[in-house]
């Protein structure tokens, strides 16, 4: 008998142990795939950025002539720059002194560019077209600047730095390979050789890359394209969204959160608030070129364009992030408020708002973060455009970060566009990451507890 | 509290009046238009304000021909395009749209020719096609045996036994690149002509036949610029792309030539009529704007002058076939008398 309910007993407990091992090999098995999950996001992660830093770090250095420059009397025939004469008008003064800076680009300083490098090696006898081909079209001008700016140089020799050629620095850096026939080169025969000579002479050298931060983009002269005009762009974008998003966006989720009645219209708003956070970006792309430059005839490729569109996308983001800021904030810290005789313009603004404030900042700095990487709305209206100019206002044609890597990865000259796209996404996540960083450390540093 | 959040006032208030203060003069010729053009276009940009310091380096967008041209005919004003780069020679009906717009000076300014090729891996086997064998690739209908049936190949050595035995693979620009003008009437057409009997048909069904492209994934039509054609390319290592020739040049390390009729493209083959695919290149002046817009009747006759589009110029370097000089000569003196395109005045009529 007593055996009998013994066994039932047992045949109870395998059944509670098999269903307890059966739980626990459900649970490590939903922890493990949680593990692995986690683990592939991870790779992917570390797959994009070993990707992208191999590939973009490497493009901060780049093939740089330095060598001593002769700015030989004979071929640097130049007459002094004008002086202003005592009744001459400011604007005919700048009239006579572009004339002669427009005489000087008539000066070859392409024979100066090679006499130097002929004055290396005296016994060769190098053609003037394999030298020119070392160099970026650019450096004429530079070499130009340089003598417009202080004419006192000519007849002296100065040690320059010169950016060699796009297709100099990917010989160099070995981004073609260097057993493709002649007829797949890029170079000739004779610029190889001669790059290679000067590079193991020491007069080419890798040097760290200003002309990528300092230089506007250029297509006539590829090794000095740089990101300074695309980024003043972009900050110029980032400052508008500042101003307009973030100060509407906020009043808006105040007056939303703590004023608006509760009834269907509110209600209507609020859905269509969320929808519009959901918009696709190029959407807003098409609004403001149809709206902002075809109605209001606003310049195209302009970053207050950009910056317009990127306000009202970035709007959404900036009420949903204040609204829920202030939803945190604690009820009786209202009703406190309230019960001492505050109004609810004081409640709001004395009480309610600063203990919100780290949430509607971080929102703020996140929804920047967000329009400084988009790209599609900024093709719409224009901001693809090759632009050399640095943008001094808002009304000036810019590109912007994002687009500058859109463009540069269209770019023909691929082999060494590819490394400087890498870069300038190098730059621009950088930018992102310290945006975050900074939300991050400004939500620590006003954080409260109650 | 309240003093903090004063300065957000200000600054909205800034942001308004700045964008009030938008509608002003423009001292930046605006280009858009033909990305075949553009690197062009642009490096003239850039060479044009080296050389004139009272000026700002010219913006130059993309957008295609047929989008730089709809943008041009929008009107007159501060706004509105100054020059429209085009691979092809402007239409009658964008010609009449402009004028509907105001823009009643159209200046067409020829500035060189383009080659157009066809390109596929360095690592596969060199392709000498005739426009024949690429109309018979491409054809969404061709004939076999005397019959209209849908496109049945799918290898090219199917279609010459002299051709790669590869799978058709072709990568054509989509309709807003006035380069699809070109292998249309170029390529496919005189392959279209060769491969059917065009003489029993409309000329409606001619044109029908002629351009349809077939649609089961063995052409692939690209919106993008050529970059993205290469990047095709290197996902699918059978397939032939078209490219222009400056492209071509900057990218010789991947991609080789296939000849047509036998000629490879160069700017020696190109200039002289031997090699069948090219185009004229052109940009678009906007005659209102001469006197308005500072520097742009300079930039014009920069472009055209021979240190910068003519032979040896840095234009050839990257793929420009100059004009011969009287040509040039007659181009520019054409736009210095402000001779403007009428519907049917256009070059290639």
């Amino acid at each position: 008998m007593e055996s009998h309910t013994l066994s039932t007993q047992d045949v109870l407990h395998e059944r509670m142990a098999k269903k307890l091992k059966q739980r626990h090999r459900r649970e490590r098995l939903f922890k493990f795939a949680g593990l692995l999950a986690t683990c592939l996001g991870l790779a992917f992660v570390a797959f994009l950025f070993i990707s992208i830093l191999s590939r973009g770090i490497p493009a901060f250095w780049q093939s740089t002539i330095s060598i001593p420059v002769y700015i030989d009397p004979e071929l640097v025939a130049v007459e002094a720059p004008p002086e202003r004469e005592p009744q001459e008008s400011q604007a005919a003064f700048k009239a006579r002194q572009d004339a002669w800076r427009n005489g000087l680009m008539r000066v070859s300083w392409n024979a100066v560019l090679a006499a130097a490098v002929a004055d290396l090696y005296p016994q060769e006898d190098f053609a003037v077209r394999d030298v020119l081909a070392l160099f970026t079209s650019a450096e004429r001008h530079r070499l130009r600047d340089l003598v417009a700016q202080d004419p006192s140089v000519i007849g002296s020799t100065l040690t320059l730095n010169f950016l060699a050629h796009a297709n100099v620095d990917v010989w160099l850096r070995g981004n073609i390979s260097r057993d493709l026939p002649d007829a797949q080169q890029q170079l000739p025969p004779k610029v190889r050789a001669l790059a290679d000579r000067m590079a193991a002479d020491g007069y080419i050298q890798q040097r760290f890359s200003k002309a990528l931060f300092l230089n506007t983009d250029s297509r006539s002269s590829a090794a000095s394209a740089g990101l300074s005009g695309a980024f003043m762009g972009s900050l110029f974008m980032m400052l508008i969204v500042l101003l307009l998003a973030v100060p509407v966006g906020v009043a808006s989720a105040i007056y939303l959160e703590e004023f608006a009645p509760e009834n269907t219209w509110t209600n209507v708003v609020e859905v269509n608030i969320n929808n519009l956070a959901a918009v696709p970006s190029i959407v807003f792309g098409l609004l403001g070129a149809a709206l902002l430059i075809g109605w209001f005839k606003l310049p195209l490729s302009a970053p207050l364009v950009g910056g317009l569109v990127l306000s009202l996308m970035a709007l959404p983001t900036v009420i949903i992030a204040t609204r829920s800021a202030l939803q945190a904030v604690p009820s009786s810290v209202r009703d406190a408020a309230l019960g001492i005789g505050a109004s609810k313009v004081q409640m709001v603004f004395h009480h309610v708002l600063p203990l919100a404030l780290p949430g509607v900042l971080t929102g703020a700095i996140l929804a920047v973060a967000q329009s400084l990487g988009e790209t599609a709305p900024l093709l719409l209206i224009g901001m693809n455009a090759f632009v050399a100019n640095v943008p001094s206002t808002p009304m000036d044609q810019a590109t912007a970060l994002p687009v500058q890597i859109f463009l540069w990865q269209g770019n023909e000259l691929r082999n060494f566009f590819e490394a400087r796209t890498a870069a300038a996404i190098v730059v621009l996540l950088a930018m992102m990451l310290g945006l975050n960083l900074f939300a991050v450390w400004l939500r620590k540093r006003l954080e409260k507890r109650w | 509290m309240r003093t903090q959040f004063s300065p957000w006032a200000l600054a909205l208030v800034a942001g308004v009046s700045l964008a009030a203060n938008a509608v002003e003069a423009r001292d930046t010729i605006q280009i858009a238009g033909s990305s075949t053009v553009l690197p062009f276009a642009s490096v003239v940009a850039e060479e044009f304000s080296h050389a004139y310091a009272q000026y700002k380096t010219p913006v130059v967008g993309s957008g295609g021909t047929g989008g730089g041209l709809r943008q041009f005919c929008q009107g007159v004003g501060t706004n509105t395009l100054d020059i429209a780069n085009a691979s092809r020679a402007i239409k009658d009906a964008e010609v009449a749209a402009c004028q509907q717009a105001g823009v009643k000076e159209i200046l067409e300014v020829q500035i060189g020719y383009d080659g157009i090729v066809f390109a596929s891996r360095t690592d596969g086997r060199p392709f000498a096609l005739t426009p024949e064998h690429i109309f018979t690739a491409a054809a969404a209908e061709i004939m076999v045996d005397g019959k209209q049936v849908k496109n049945p190949y799918t290898h090219w050595s199917q279609i010459d036994k002299k051709l790669p035995d590869q799978s058709i693979m072709l990568i054509v620009p989509a309709s807003n690149h006035g380069t699809r003008e070109v292998f249309e009437e170029r390529v496919l057409a005189p392959g279209c002509a060769a491969a059917l009997p065009l003489d029993a048909m409309s000329k409606e069904t001619q044109d029908e036949v002629c351009k349809s492209l077939r649609n089961d994934g063995r052409v692939v039509e690209v919106a993008g610029d050529y970059s993205e054609t290469l990047v095709r390319l290197q996902v699918q290592p059978e397939a032939v792309g078209v490219f222009g020739l400056g492209f071509y040049e900057q990218n010789r390390d991947r991609l080789q030539l296939a000849t047509v009729d036998g000629v490879t493209a160069s700017a020696a083959t190109i200039s002289s009529g031997e090699y069948p695919v090219s185009r004229p290149l052109f940009i678009y002046v906007k005659g209102e704007h001469l006197g308005a817009i500072k520097g742009l009747k300079e930039y014009v006759e920069y472009f055209l002058s021979e240190d910068v589009s003519g032979a040896g110029s840095p234009l050839e370097d990257i793929g420009l076939i100059p004009l011969p000089s009287d040509e040039r000569e007659r181009v520019l003196q054409r736009f210095t008398q402000r001779q403007a395109v009428t519907a049917q005045s256009s070059t290639l009529k």
